[in-house]
């Protein structure tokens, strides 16, 4: 085989050239056999370095380039295309990352410049094997597919939507609005959080471009890129939504009623028949099978007895639907859990009746709350005295989340305020232990909460007791703290406790995950493509998230990662059609034995058997290219596009090309083994 | 004065995570040992065994496998298979007379570029207590056995 190989080797102004003797590489590396030309040269990615590249392939006749610099993940796009500018097919390029992995890495320059002379031989020999390929195209279904209605989902959907492009907005529970439709009022601004998100969930329900399915789970995940399938499962609400005008009849005359668990963090009751909260969107109740007496001993009927409208649009019989939906992208906007604080038994949650979580008390602050907005204790009317917040609850605590929540120290401040607000005699004590209040207007909003009187203890609560000591603690709550500020225990005595819980990933997030084929961290966050350029893309193409689910966040935070978010997407559909790198697995018929090893291997389902041939066959628009299966191929008969084994084995070959001088003494034993043979 | 022995190790990295970690721990100007050579792959599920034996007869002390951590591959399990087959390789290994310190699996995701950077350096140095792996004296020529002669010709470090 003869080609003729550029080799250009990059000084990145020091970087490189520091550790590396970038003469003394590409003087050996002229004398390779292949090697045509070898330059060195100070920025290769300037457009001079590349102008060098792209001349010596039209006067030189190049037929491969290999350019050691800086991680391809960095500059390997800039070469393929000064390839292409010199009319060389941008796959027959290989690039050496001799700065991220070597220059950077070590003083020693005597095993530097060896290691980069080895990567370099590596890539020649690989790149000689090098096949023309070319680009993929694929058009991108201009739907998109938003999970989860919280705010982060519904800013997606409507800037999506705004921009004329279809939506499909899937949420788990009877109404979009998630944790903000619960909370009382936002920090800094104190605005009415229903105020300001009422509206955009009314035009979410009436907007033209958006399909909202509430009730509804994603059930199964096909495609990719451009062309998703989606099966969402639409849960029976029993009621006709054709029909239905929500009047709201059928929840006044329901005769039963249970505990609200989930919006009104069991402050207060909700029918069998309900609507999470009054102005839900959309405005159709759901029956709770688990608890309609009708369900359960087939009587009652009274909601259908009692609906006003004709037909009746109460449906018993109704069932699950299943959905198929083709989409071009998704964003997951799934939200976030809140950390159980009675998995720390000493702070009595669940034990003491006064010891309230942050959104317990969001609901009792809450004017549309169980209590129109009196903070009272458990017992729902006295008032107390004294109230104590505790911070950092599961955050930042090496038994339970190492990570800050973010918002628990702003929403304790608000807290605070609010009980100054509705209790003006009432004193208040914030348990910290550091205060962070990064964001436009935070800071000045605690400087405004010391000025209100708000007792600030720096230190991490110990206990919350009601085993009193003196007269004065009896019948209270004790909070045990470390005032690390004075050097002091000290025992607060108080009516009430709240404790701001940490944000946590989704109790089900690892499954959301493998539904969507991406990753999550250590805590079930999912991961960024990168946590700072690129911090809505997923690793999966065509997969982006927003809000919470990414990490914890605040409202701000969450719009604009959901207006973020749509935009990438927009680009995409507006975009029509993206091209994507062609490394892809394929099978060569002749020399597939049909033994199936590799149709269960592929992730994507990619890989399927033709009877008629018995033969396996890739899809290749489903195949990712991870080359799985062509590892698995006992045969070889699968072949993984620009990294085939040819090119591979070529690469080990050369990498070692200093100490690889056993192979003829290896060749040397086989021939004497054939002999014996 | 003896002349420190270096192993050479080839390590053939996931594109997604190792790969990135890798990049990430020189962005971080992290310094480690010089002994491993990168390849590229896509994903750790595409090393064939075949690429570590290659690389060991080829004259490589020692080689090692990096993906991303399970539950966080690019291509939901390639990580896991290739987990499979570094138990089976083992196996195969320790029957040819190679020390398990030779050939390692190991995770880091695009943010660990110290954990990967720490497993080059351990591995650099368990390798280095090794020795050369002298494939083609050691492995094939005694047939797996290692015979007096050859182990005598081996150069021994000095701190052993």
């Amino acid at each position: 085989m003869s080609e003729k190989v550029g080799v250009y080797i990059c000084h990145c102004g020091t970087n490189i050239a520091k550790t590396v003797d970038v003469e003394d590489v590409a003087v050996w590396a002229g004398d390779q056999p292949d090697v045509e030309i070898a330059r060195d040269y100070k920025f290769m990615c300037s457009s001079l370095g590349q102008d060098l590249i792209e001349e010596d392939i039209k006067e030189k006749g190049l037929t491969r380039v290999v350019v050691a610099a800086c991680s391809p993940h960095m500059h390997e796009k800039t070469f393929r295309t000064a390839c292409e500018r010199g009319g060389l097919n941008p796959f027959l390029f290989e690039m050496v990352n001799v700065r991220e992995h070597n220059s950077w890495t070590t003083d020693d320059r005597e095993a530097a410049t060896k290691k980069a002379k080895a990567l370099v031989n590596g890539a020649v020999e690989r790149v000689i094997y090098h096949q023309e390929l070319e680009m993929m195209p694929l058009e991108i279904n201009p739907n998109t597919l938003v999970v989860g209605g919280g705010i982060a989902g519904i800013s997606a959907s409507l800037e999506l939507a705004d921009a004329g492009y279809h939506v499909y907005l899937v949420e788990r529970e009877p109404s979009i609005g998630g944790h903000m439709a619960q909370l009382d009022k936002t920090f800094p601004t104190l605005d009415c959080s229903a105020c300001i998100l009422t509206p955009r969930m009314v035009e979410v329900g009436q907007h033209p471009n958006i399909t909202l399915l509430t009730w509804s789970e994603v059930e199964n995940v096909e495609g990719y890129l451009g062309n998703f399938t989606v099966t969402v499962r639409k849960k029976a609400r029993y009621i006709n939504e054709e029909h239905c005008t929500g009047c709201g009849i059928c929840i006044e005359k329901c005769p039963f009623k249970v505990t609200d668990d989930v919006f009104e963090a069991g402050l207060s009751t909700r029918k069998v028949i309900y609507r999470p909260f009054p102005q839900a969107v959309p405005k159709y109740p759901v029956i709770d099978t688990e608890n309609c007496v009708y369900f359960l001993r087939g009587k009652c009927k009274a909601c259908q007895i009692f609906c006003p409208t004709e037909p009746n649009s109460i449906d018993f019989e109704q069932q699950d639907e299943f959905l198929n939906i083709d989409v071009g992208n998704i964003i997951l906007a799934t939200g976030y859990d809140l950390f159980d604080v009675s998995k720390i038994p000493q702070y009595g949650y669940g034990r003491l009746a006064n010891v309230f979580t942050s959104l317990e008390f969001e609901r009792l602050v809450n004017a549309a709350g169980p209590t129109s907005g009196n903070i009272v204790l458990r017992d729902m009317e006295t008032p107390p005295d004294k109230v104590a917040i505790v911070h950092c609850v599961g955050s930042r605590d090496e038994n339970y989340h190492k990570y800050c929540s973010k918002v628990c120290c702003m929403y304790s401040l608000k807290f605070a305020h609010l009980v100054h607000e509705r209790l003006p005699d009432a004193e208040v004590y914030n348990c910290y232990i550091d205060m962070r209040t990064p964001g436009k207007g935070y800071e000045e909003f605690y400087n405004r909460l010391l000025e209100e009187g708000t007792h600030f203890i720096r230190g991490k609560v110990a206990d919350i007791t009601d085993s009193a000591r003196t007269d004065e603690e009896e019948g209270k709550l004790i909070v045990q703290v470390n005032d690390t500020l004075i050097d002091k225990q000290r025992r607060i005595p108080v009516d009430m406790v709240i404790l701001s819980p940490a944000m946590e990933a989704r109790y089900d997030s690892r499954k959301i995950t493998q539904l969507f084929r991406m990753g999550c961290d250590f805590d079930g966050f999912f991961v960024e493509r990168h946590p700072k350029l690129d911090p809505v893309a997923t690793m999966t193409e065509g997969i982006y998230i927003a809000g919470a689910c990414q990490g914890p966040k605040d409202i701000p935070d969450s719009v604009s990662q959901g207006a973020a978010a749509a935009a990438r997407v927009a680009g995409l559909i507006a975009r029509g059609t993206v091209y994507i790198e062609p490394v892809r697995a394929s099978i060569i018929e002749e020399q597939c034995s049909g033994c199936r090893i590799c149709n269960n291997l592929c992730p994507y389902n990619a890989i399927i058997f033709n009877e008629d041939k018995e033969v396996s066959e890739i899809i290749t628009a489903l195949c990712q290219g991870c080359g799985t299966c062509v590892a698995a191929c006992p045969s070889a008969a699968i072949t993984g596009a620009h990294f085939t084994n040819d090119q591979l084995m070529s690469q080990i070959e050369g990498i070692l090309w200093d100490v690889g001088k056993g192979l003829e003494s290896i060749k040397k034993v086989e021939s004497v083994a054939e002999i014996g043979d | 004065m003896t002349e420190q022995y270096e192993p050479i190790i080839v390590g053939f990295l996931c594109n997604w995570c190792s790969y990135r970690a890798a990049d990430l721990a020189g962005t971080s100007r992290l310094h480690y040992a010089p002994n491993l050579r990168v390849i590229r792959v896509m994903c750790s599920g595409r090393v064939d065994p075949q690429f570590v034996l290659k690389a060991l007869r080829q004259g490589a002390d020692g080689v090692m496998i990096a993906g991303c951590h399970p539950g966080e591959c690019h291509y939901v399990e390639g990580n896991i298979k290739a987990l499979r087959r570094f138990l089976l390789l083992k196996q195969m290994l320790r029957q040819l007379g190679i020390e398990k310190e030779r050939v390692q699996l190991v995770w880091a995701s695009a943010s660990e570029g110290i954990i990967l950077a720490d497993a080059i350096n351990r591995m650099t140095e368990e390798v280095r207590a090794l020795g050369p792996l002298r494939w083609q004296d050691s492995v094939i020529g005694a047939n797996g056995h290692k015979e007096g002669e050859t182990v005598q010709d081996a150069p021994v470090p000095e701190e052993v």
